[in-house]
């Protein structure tokens, strides 16, 4: 072979040179090809991005949306995105303020009597095309979301209003609702039965108003598109295209000019990869991004502007209650609830900033009588203790008639965060109880299906706030709450549920919540995870963004832009 | 040639009808369905959800109008996005997923044979060694991994120098499609960059390679009209199912780089249920995915003459 190099090197140079002939021309090729493309894609008009975090001088904020809302018809929303992007364009009687209280919005004043409300309306309150909004918006957007033809999930939120429950059940027709418009400016509500917290329910987007013929000559396809909706926010939305941005821009005709500080807010990118919102923060390109526990200490060493709230979540296992399961068993359930200990999982285990361990149903940003609930009520939660757990297995044991447990079947949901708890729970009963757990790992869907139908022993699951009042947590495990999926049954707590939904006293209310808190962790109905907190940072030119539990989040409508 | 092509299209239609129903079926299958969500609803409202959308009917009805359906180009409506007919979602979006899958083709393509018979000129020397760990590295890393890395890159990149010199994520100019079409086409590049070095070593040592040497042809003539034309056959091949894995594989890239491509809709919705547009989504790019096969097929033998398409 030897006397083949020459040859060899001689072809493979003349080869080499001509194959970096073939790579310029690829390369100018390829050049010519994506100012092609570029082209083509201008065409089908899907751009996105390009603006700083923050412009001053044209008053623009540029952020971004997790999700693409999947509609913006305020009656049948259900999504946390949906909400954040309609709290900005829709106004409904009342509102959060930045501060978390109730405040006027459409309505100027109100009035909660024991059986009915009445609400004024200000005169001064116009839809995007300048007509007014008026009393008959709302009743026309309740008898919307009741109608059993739109299907709305979120009708039960409006059973408080008289025969609401029953013409959603096709009972009664929608002309029978409970809500009158005395005239343009004047609404009146009759109760169900009596309520205390209405005040609460009608900031909920699900009680926005509607105009009826705008809402008719869109013709189904009502909050489809930026053109498809009628606004009467802060804000409006002049462009939408679907899963690339969303822009918003002060609306000139709201009635309260001044408090939209900012010109425009750009939705420019649509993603839920945390580590993109993150580079694209690092670059200037948003103002304000989600932190995960491995970025902390970095975004403290660049001295950016951290943050954090309470998302207003708890999470926690849920048992199985059902006749014939192991985990009927209220030995076995203390057993368990013995045995482990939530800040272990949230110190040691999950170790997500923001966090913090879970003790009761009742998250601790909940408003008690004066102060918060969880300080007025506090929840006792029993600390571990392996020598009480294993006398209760024992118990167990023998009211079962069983010698050893088989392994117990624990569905979760396949996102990092869940398999890390699933096998944390794992570890710890078969170390300190010798329980085997199986688990079922589920797409979103499936794991819902399943939990529906009763098939698993323990599930890792959740619950968020609908509205700002203890009862939304507080009657999830009612007899009757169609998402008790475990299907705990307890008289007891049924009668608490009930003082909570009908007492018109606040001490009163608070004392039954105070017990239903009590009742679910005697009876170790849930065994508390955590409390989700979220840690993010901002642009320092930003200021007065709104993070909340309940309510639009994100809200920027206060937001402004410093310097 | 037409009889051949007439016969491909028929096999191709059978196989997307069959793509369609296995889907179909499958999917009604899994526990749970589109309706089911984080609030449960009442019996009746379940039983007005599932008259709207026609799932009160049996199966194998609802499977019958499906297909009529389709066969009229109808997909149906979303049952997430409310309001947005499958046929929409596709059209907006897919246009963008082929865009970025063109390019990042056009990479890997044109990327995998030079690169492939560069490593083949220079087998076991220097350029060789480093670009196989190259190709090694592009193979095994998972495609999240590279587009993170490539998305960290960019801001220090920017960073460095103080003003944005290529967008982190976005799109609409010849600046958003750089990064990430070359970051969705790199395992692809990797793959023909190593099939491309092999059939050009099986080349060169082959009899008619020695003939023309013995013939006294100019080397540029031997590398390019008989090594390089010959060892491209069987990236040919590889070529048309790439396009389609590349084209529909582009999920990872498009959230990373927040691009509105189809990829996105095509996992969500295996994720949330939403019957109508797995099918769409499905059957269109089965549909693709056979289309290219056959277009491959045939420019195979018009590269290759001793192939005879029958």
């Amino acid at each position: 072979m030897s006397d083949a190099i020459t040859s060899e090197d001689s072809l493979t140079r003349a080869a080499g040179r001509q194959l970096l002939t073939f790579a310029f021309f690829a390369i100018a090729g390829i050049a010519l090809l994506m100012v092609g493309l570029a082209w083509a894609s201008s065409l089908t008009g899907a751009a996105s991005g390009g603006n700083n975090a923050v412009d001053p001088e044209t008053g623009t904020l540029t952020v971004f949306l997790r999700e693409e809302p999947p509609q913006l018809n305020s009656s049948l929303s259900t999504d946390q995105v949906s909400g954040s992007v309609l709290g900005h364009v829709i106004e409904g009687l009342l509102r959060y303020d930045e501060h978390n209280r109730l405040v006027t919005a459409v309505a100027e004043r109100w009035e909660i009597r024991e059986h009915g409300a009445t609400f004024w309306l200000r005169q001064d309150a116009l839809w995007s095309d300048g007509e007014p909004v008026t009393a008959h918006d709302f009743v026309f957007a309740w008898k919307t979301g009741l109608d059993p033809a739109n299907a709305s999930e979120y009708a039960f939120i409006l059973y408080a209003i008289k025969n609401g429950e029953a013409i959603n059940r096709g009972e009664l027709p929608t002309s029978t609702i409970g809500a009158r418009a005395i005239d343009d400016h004047t609404l009146e509500v009759d109760f169900e039965r009596p309520l205390a917290y209405f005040d609460k329910l009608v900031a909920f987007s699900t009680y926005a108003p509607l105009r009826e013929d705008f809402y008719l000559a869109t013709s189904g396809a009502y909050g489809a598109d930026a053109d498809k909706i009628l606004y009467n926010g802060p804000f409006v939305i002049e462009s939408w295209v679907h899963g690339a941005s969303l822009r918003m821009r002060k609306n000139p005709l709201y009635w309260d000019r001044e408090r939209a500080k900012v010109e425009v807010i750009d939705f420019a990118y649509i993603t839920s990869d945390a580590n993109a919102t993150l580079n694209l923060f690092k670059d200037d390109k948003i103002a304000y991004a989600t932190l995960q526990a491995e970025n902390l200490n970095n975004a403290m060493e660049q001295r950016w502007h951290i943050d954090r709230f309470m998302d207003g979540s708890v999470f926690y296992i849920e048992f199985n209650h059902r006749e014939g399961r192991l985990t009927a068993n209220h030995h076995l359930r203390k057993a368990m609830q013995l045995a482990t200990d939530s800040a272990e999982l949230v110190y040691k285990v999950t170790k997500l900033p923001g966090y913090l361990p879970g003790e009761s149903l009742f998250p601790v940003w909940l408003q008690g009588v004066d102060g918060y609930l969880r300080e007025e009520y506090p929840a006792n939660y029993p600390a571990m203790d392996l020598e009480q757990a294993r006398w209760h297995l024992e118990q167990a044991k023998a009211e079962l008639g069983i010698d050893e447990f088989p392994p117990l079947v624990l569905l979760t949901g396949d996102n990092p965060i869940s398999n890390i708890q699933a096998e944390y729970y794992q570890q710890v009963f078969r170390k300190n109880l010798g329980l085997d757990l199986k688990i079922d790992k589920q797409i979103f869907k499936q794991r819902l299906a399943k939990m529906l139908s009763g098939d698993f022993d323990l599930v890792l699951a959740g619950w968020g706030p609908d509205y700002d009042d203890p009862l939304t947590f507080g009657d999830l495990f009612a007899s009757w709450n169609l998402n008790n999926r475990g299907q705990y049954r307890n008289p007891e707590l049924d009668k608490w549920v009930r003082v909570a939904q009908n007492e018109q006293d606040t001490k009163a209310r608070m004392d039954a919540f105070g017990e239903i808190q009590r009742i679910i962790i005697d009876d170790a109905v849930i065994l508390p995870g955590y409390e989700r907190g979220v840690t993010y940072v901002t642009h320092p030119q930003m200021k007065g963004m709104v993070r909340r539990a309940v309510g639009p989040d994100p809200d920027f409508t206060n937001a402004w832009i410093e310097g | 040639m037409w009889r051949y092509t007439l016969k491909r299209l028929i096999q191709g239609i059978i196989t997307i009808w069959f793509i369609a129903t296995a889907t179909f079926f499958a999917m009604h299958n899994v526990p749970g369905d589109p309706l089911i969500n984080d609030r449960s609803v009442t019996e009746d409202i379940r039983a007005n959800l599932e008259a709207k959308y026609g799932l009160n009917r049996p199966t194998h009805e609802q499977y019958l109008i499906y297909m009529g359906n389709i066969l009229r180009g109808d997909f149906g409506i979303s049952f997430t996005q409310k309001n947005r007919m499958v046929n929409d979602i596709i059209r907006e979006h897919f246009p963008v997923s082929a865009i970025l899958g063109i390019l990042a083709v056009v990479f890997a393509g044109l990327g995998g044979v030079l690169w492939g018979a560069l490593t083949a000129l220079y087998r076991n020397r220097l350029p060789d060694v480093i670009i196989m760990f190259l190709v090694i590295l592009g193979i095994s890393v998972p495609s999240f991994v590279v587009a993170a890395i490539a998305q960290l890159t960019l801001v220090n990149l920017n960073d460095l120098f103080g003003f944005s010199v290529l967008p982190v994520a976005g799109w609409g100019t010849l600046w958003h499609m750089l990064v990430p079409s070359m970051v969705l086409g790199l395992g692809t590049m990797a793959y023909l960059t190593r099939l491309m070095r092999s059939s050009m070593l099986e080349i060169v040592n082959s009899d008619f390679i020695r003939t023309a040497k013995a013939k006294g042809l100019p080397p540029t003539r031997i590398f390019t009209t008989h090594q390089l034309r010959n060892a491209i056959l069987p990236v040919i091949t590889v070529l048309g199912p790439s396009i389609a894995a590349i084209t529909t594989g582009g999920f990872v890239v498009e959230l990373v780089f927040a691009i509105p491509g189809l990829g996105r809709y095509f996992v969500q919705a295996v994720q949330q249920l939403d019957y109508t547009v797995i099918m769409g989504t499905t059957v269109f790019y089965g549909a693709f995915l056979v289309f290219m096969v056959i277009v491959v097929d045939l420019l195979y033998g018009w590269i290759d003459p001793r192939v005879r398409l029958e």
